[in-house]
């Protein structure tokens, strides 16, 4: 495009041009833009409401039970006010103030996990990978186990017999459960690294295994990392749900999986309470979207082949 | 078995052997951990029905010894191991005392069958629509509309259950909003029962298909792409063979295949996942088996729930390694 052209370009000329403008930065990737915008959008949601709104109203009893929000009316005909724009549950809890609270806890959660597997998964892979031989093969072995077992169902073992958890302590049992993807992926990617020309040259020159670890190895594997870590993150927040819808999460934090639980055994379908479930609901499906784009955005953004399909 | 090597056969084995054992132990182990007395609840529990209970320390002595948590645990663990091998979890405290594993009988058949069925729907639909986003003949608006419908992937089927179920049962009243059959139907052979399984299935199953279809189509296109680009494809076409004709008979029949290995990768979150529907749809499966045990905090229960379901998981996936070669004879195992 360097010559300029006074005649008008035709449509698909532009579209081209457009594309290939695209092409010059791969992060400024639609998909990854909006993916991350939705989750930044759930994190200030966290930050603004926690300045703006008052707080106090996630108390039991702190409203009128079960009033809609601004602009619907429930099945006794009482009308939404402004005092609780996204309506109240049937406890008087004020909906505004239960996602405030409980929307990042759930972001929190997933992230937590997600980072403590992920280190977990990179050590192990390394060490596999790196150290081979009976390591190696103990190391295959538990992940190819850990790998077939849904984390929900121990965890629902754990949380009954346990009772309250903190909302750390879930995160950091969900990590128990994801840190097997990324120890597979990285080990096979260490094994086949191993071999390559590169490597092979660092370590002739007298290179620490640390150094080609981190700064030679690392540096290749970043995307597949990001991948697996956004990945994880969705499944935590599924297990964390999860477990909240059974009635097993944190007992004493409003979080969105408990407000859904709380619906159902209250009747909240039946008695058209949607804002009750359908507002927490909603969130979660931003938040699971949003990680989707952000996955499918650094898909694109890794392998460039997957940018001509779309 | 000559296409799979032993060597392969005996390491997938041991891992099958593992994951059991290991899962066996946790489920065994975490309860133990906590400072919960199952002998005190039981004891509570007669003493919330009865009122006051006199001699509560002999009876809790007698509890525990019915319940053997009075011997050293090498012994408790052994004897667990022994009955979780042939499946006997012991007595319900809840319903005592009908074994767990007569309600796990009950309860099992409708998981599956609802889990067949929403998988065999998700697998056609998914593979056909990711089909169709690659095929060239796909009308237009098809080709807009399944990446827009390919969102709903990382929803969890128990948020799309919630939002179906206040649409279809609550609100329109088209189907009924929770349970496996009526109340009034007698189970039985008859048509009346059959059509009110179908009825109250239909919803739990199409929450789990429109949320996991994305998932088949997604590695359906990846798929198609490949198989688009080969030499029998182009002269299918340059045969003039009708372009439906190659679709099925020589795009999808070739690219399907991979799929299944994608299934054993996926089943475990699709059980998780499903025992969650069954909770919110009050499905007499085992989902509603675990949440119900959890409310009463019946321990045998939950982890014969747990354990029969990663058990579940763990053969599946096995299996499917195991036939995978004699349905693509392409692929050849490699010995690790």
């Amino acid at each position: 495009m360097t010559e300029a052209t006074n005649t008008p370009l035709t449509r698909a000329e532009k579209r081209q041009a457009r594309r290939i403008r695209r092409f010059d930065n791969p992060w400024r990737n639609p998909k990854l833009i909006w993916g991350i915008g939705l989750l930044l959008g759930i994190i200030l949601l966290g930050i603004i409401g926690r300045i703006l709104w008052n707080l106090d109203l996630v108390f039991t009893g702190s409203a009128t039970l079960k009033l809609p929000p601004v602009g619907f009316e429930n099945l006794r005909r009482q009308e939404g006010v402004w005092d609780y724009p996204l309506g109240t549950d049937g406890s008087g809890r004020d909906i505004l103030a239960l996602i405030i609270i409980g929307a990042p806890n759930s972001l929190f959660v997933g992230l937590l996990a997600s980072l403590i597997g992920m280190s977990t998964g990179i050590f192990l892979g390394f060490t596999a990978g790196f150290v081979g031989g009976r390591v190696d093969d103990v190391i295959r072995v538990i992940s190819d186990v850990m790998i077939t077992i849904p984390p929900l169902l121990i965890l629902v073992v754990f949380q009954s017999s346990f009772g309250d958890v903190s909302l750390t302590l879930m995160a950091l049992l969900i990590a128990g459960f994801v840190w097997q993807s990324p120890t597979r992926l990285i080990r096979a990617q260490v094994l086949s690294m191993k071999q390559s020309g590169y490597v092979q040259m660092a370590r002739l020159s007298g290179a620490s295994t640390g150094h080609i670890m981190f700064r030679e190895m690392m540096p290749n594997l970043v995307p597949y990392l990001f991948g697996s870590f956004i990945a994880n993150v969705t499944t935590s927040i599924v297990t964390a749900v999860g477990l909240e819808v059974l009635g097993l999460g944190p007992q004493r934090i409003p979080t969105l999986g408990r407000t859904i639980y709380e619906a159902i055994n209250a009747g909240a379908l039946i008695q058209n309470l949607w804002w009750w479930w359908g507002i927490p609901t909603l969130l979660l499906a931003v938040m699971f979207i949003g990680l989707l784009l952000i996955n499918l955005g650094l898909d694109e953004v890794s392998n460039p082949r997957l940018r001509k399909l779309s | 078995m000559s296409r799979i090597p032993k060597e392969y056969i005996i390491n997938r084995l041991i891992t099958l052997v593992l994951t059991i054992l290991i899962a066996a132990t946790l489920i065994w182990i975490i309860p133990r951990l906590s400072p919960v007395d199952p002998a005190e609840i039981a004891l509570g529990r007669m003493a919330a029905g009865a009122g006051t209970v006199e001699n509560a320390d002999e009876i809790l002595a007698t509890l525990r010894a019915q319940m053997g948590i009075d011997q050293p645990m090498i012994v408790q663990y052994i004897k667990y191991i022994k009955g979780v091998l042939l499946l006997d979890f012991g007595l319900s405290t809840a319903a005592f005392p009908t074994p767990v594993s007569a309600l796990i009988a009950n309860a099992l058949p409708w998981t599956l069958g609802l889990m067949l069925i929403s998988l065999i729907i998700t697998f056609i639909v998914g593979n056909l629509l990711g089909a169709l986003m690659v095929w060239e003949k796909t009308p237009r608006l098809w080709k807009v509309a399944i990446p827009a419908a390919m969102v709903f992937t990382s929803i969890p089927p128990i948020l799309s259950g919630l939002l179906l179920m206040w649409i279809f049962a609550a609100k329109l009243q088209w189907f009924p909003l929770t349970g496996a059959y009526g109340l009034t139907v007698e189970p039985g052979w008859t048509w009346t029962f059959a059509s009110s399984v179908l009825q109250h299935g239909f919803l739990p199953a199409l929450s789990i298909v429109v949320v996991t279809f994305g998932f088949w189509a997604l590695g359906m296109r990846g798929l198609m792409i490949t198989v688009q680009g080969e030499d029998h494809t182009t002269l299918a076409k340059a045969k003039g063979l009708k372009p439906r004709y190659i679709l099925y008979k020589y795009m999808i029949r070739n690219a399907i295949l991979p799929q299944i290995t994608a299934f054993a990768l996926k089943i475990g979150l699709l059980i998780a996942g499903q025992v969650l529907v069954e909770r919110i749809f009050a499905y007499n499966g085992m989902g509603k088996l675990l949440y119900d045990a959890i409310l009463d905090q019946d321990f045998p229960v939950i982890q014969g729930v747990s354990y029969v379901i990663i058990l579940l998981t763990a053969l599946s996936v096995f299996i499917v390694d195991l036939i995978y070669p004699f349905i693509d004879p392409r692929v050849r195992h490699e010995v690790a």
